[in-house]
């Protein structure tokens, strides 16, 4: 029990840039927590002779060949973004890498 | 930026202490005509925002689908570095925030890259040989570029907003990574460049990139760490991001290795970091130390299928391996028998795949050597262009020497032949004519020449009937100058000779 515990969600959170009060990670701590038991289950489920599978369906190769297609304009690549410069999106000066 | 200088050890006493750890992450990127999991082109310059799909700004509900040639190009690159190819490989996601990726992640490969174990001989300039081992090349999409504005240098310290372009975005990289390098001592600034410039030339050669350094083509990521010698187990290593250009990653490699070296010195611990490399002051700083946000939780991209290789697939593309640029170096050495200083000197001076041409065309190896470093060579240092660029053919080249051959004129007014062509004057033949430069083959006018030059000179003349048959020199200086250079200097000599009843 208790794989997801306060401390992993507040890294998560930090990671992913969403701030969370004290009591919203108590809460999601709870969700979570319930949600990795759940599908626990399926390891249960599944013996040593089963493989760790990412990719269900029997399918590989899916390729496009390498032949332009269609492009959004500027102004379509633009209309959804809170703010824009210079035909560019323009977001909040992130401190991060350089 | 907080000016922080860093100590450094003089790159003699770092290496009577130290043995240097390196390792390379080589970001190349591909030159297909698309992106690598979308349809939109593949280009360099557009209009901001203009070469892109709603893939590549990872707007809702759209589907990736993979780019069968940039598969292929990743292989043939993966091939040239005598990797094994995998049987199977997927996609991974890199999950993380910054606006350069607006799927706040980066399609990669994590568990099990497409090309893995090979390696690179790599030559340096004395001609030792190095193997550098290749840990995994892998397949991922670049990010986005952001501009930093309203900071003092464009640089995001002091910034007030960016502006993001996503036609990078999406465009396909192969990420090619080394096992730590291990025994390069003192050589390995050298080697770092040799190393770049090799993975640099392989993918240029291949045409799977246009490995322009410049425009971030390939670009590369430098890590360095010391260990005190006689000792095995490696230091903390520093990773140098932004270093793109060939000088810069020697020049970077030389600096970490020394600045390592005075915090060892000092009895500190390296910090594990991310440094930034200047070429204005040719040293880095400190970027980010490595912390929690390198946490990228990586995962099965679960709307992509595995490439699934065969063996038959693997074959048809190794067919398509040009000849390594290092095989084809040693070959071309050998078939035109010069030596390694100057093979070194052709190939540093660019003009090797010229050489070939103009062999091709017909020229002995030793006159197309003669032409590529002599008169051309010294043309492009004059013009400051490239000797290719000169604007000489090889075409040309061969039919000035059938002159040269034929005697119908002399090295020097070969040159002077070249000049009239370049100048639009018409062929060589056209030029000679309407300039008068053929060689004067007729005695007559060279006997009346030379009197007049022993004439002006007896002592020259008394000294080669002494016997100093060297003081000729003079005279055919004398004659060549009176003939406008016109003159057989050969046929000169043997005239001086017999005039003066000495035995050449």
């Amino acid at each position: 029990m208790s794989e997801i515990n306060r401390e992993a969600v507040a890294h998560l959170a930090r990671l992913a840039h969403i701030e969370m009060t004290d009591a919203e990670l108590d809460r999601m701590a709870g969700e979570l927590d319930v949600i990795v038991d759940s599908i626990k289950s399926v390891q249960e489920a599944a013996g040593d002779d089963v493989p760790a599978t990412s990719h269900p369906i029997p399918l590989t190769n899916v390729f496009r060949e390498d032949v332009v297609g269609e492009t959004l304009t500027n102004e379509q690549a633009l209309s959804g973004a809170p703010d824009s410069a210079d035909g560019r999106f323009k977001v909040p000066a992130i401190l991060d890498e350089e | 930026m907080t000016a922080v200088t860093d100590e450094i050890l003089s790159f003699d006493e770092a290496m009577e202490k130290y043995d240097p750890v390196l390792g390379f992450e080589v970001h190349v990127e591909l030159n297909t005509k698309t992106k690598m999991f979308s349809a939109a082109p593949n280009v360099f310059g557009d209009e901001p925002n203009t070469a892109v799909s709603p893939v590549d700004l990872g707007l809702p509900g759209v589907l990736p689908v993979v780019n069968k040639a940039a598969v292929e190009y990743s292989i043939m690159i993966g091939l040239a570095l005598n990797c094994k190819i995998a049987e199977s490989c997927f996609f991974a996601r890199k999950n993380y925030f910054y606006p350069d990726t607006p799927k706040n992640f980066q399609t990669s490969q994590y568990e099990d890259p497409i090309c893995y174990d090979g390696y690179l001989d790599i030559e340096l300039e004395d001609g030792e040989v190095f193997r550098v081992e290749i840990e995994r090349a892998h397949m991922e999409e670049d990010a986005g570029k952001l501009t930093h504005m309203g900071g003092a240098t464009g640089r995001i310290q002091g910034a007030e907003y960016s502006l993001v372009d996503y036609n990078r975005a999406g465009v396909p990289l192969v990420e090619i990574v080394t096992k730590p390098i291990v025994g390069a001592g003192s050589r390995a600034p050298e080697l770092a460049r040799a190393y770049v410039a090799a993975i640099r030339e392989i993918v240029k050669n291949l045409g799977v990139s246009d490995a322009r350094m410049e425009r971030g083509n390939v670009r590369c990521d430098a890590n360095v760490s010391l260990m005190p010698k006689g000792t095995t187990e490696f230091g903390i290593r520093s990773e140098t991001k932004n270093v793109n250009s060939l000088r810069s990653v020697e020049r970077a490699v030389r600096f970490e290795i020394q600045r390592h070296a005075a915090v060892l010195d000092a009895g500190q611990k390296v910090t594990q970091e991310t440094r930034h490399w200047h070429e204005d002051t040719r040293s880095t700083t400190s970027g980010r130390p490595k912390s929690d946000a390198d946490d990228y939780r990586y995962f099965p991209e679960p709307d992509l299928v595995p490439v699934v290789t065969t063996p038959e697939w693997i074959e048809e593309l190794r067919g398509r391996l040009p000849e390594p640029p290092a095989e084809r170096r040693k070959r071309l050495k050998a078939a035109w028998g010069y030596s390694d200083a100057e093979f070194r000197d052709v190939v540093n001076a660019g003009v090797m795949d010229a050489i070939e041409d103009t062999i091709a065309a017909g020229a002995s190896a030793a006159v197309a050597r003669k032409w590529w470093m002599g008169e051309i060579s010294r043309r492009a240092k004059e013009a400051e262009v490239d000797p290719v660029d000169v604007g000489v053919s090889p075409e040309l080249i061969v039919e000035l020497d059938k002159l040269v051959q034929a005697g119908k004129i002399n090295d020097k007014l070969a040159r002077q032949v070249l000049d009239g062509v370049l100048a639009g004057e018409g062929t060589p033949e056209e030029v000679i004519e309407k300039r008068g430069l053929a060689v004067v083959s007729d005695d007559g006018p060279l006997l009346e020449a030379i009197d007049a030059a022993l004439a002006a000179q007896p002592d020259v003349a008394e000294k080669i009937r002494g016997g100093k048959v060297q003081a000729a020199g003079a005279i055919v200086g004398g004659v060549m100058k009176a003939t406008r250079g016109q003159a057989d200097a050969g046929r000169v000599r043997e005239l001086i000779f017999e005039r003066l009843g000495v035995q050449g």
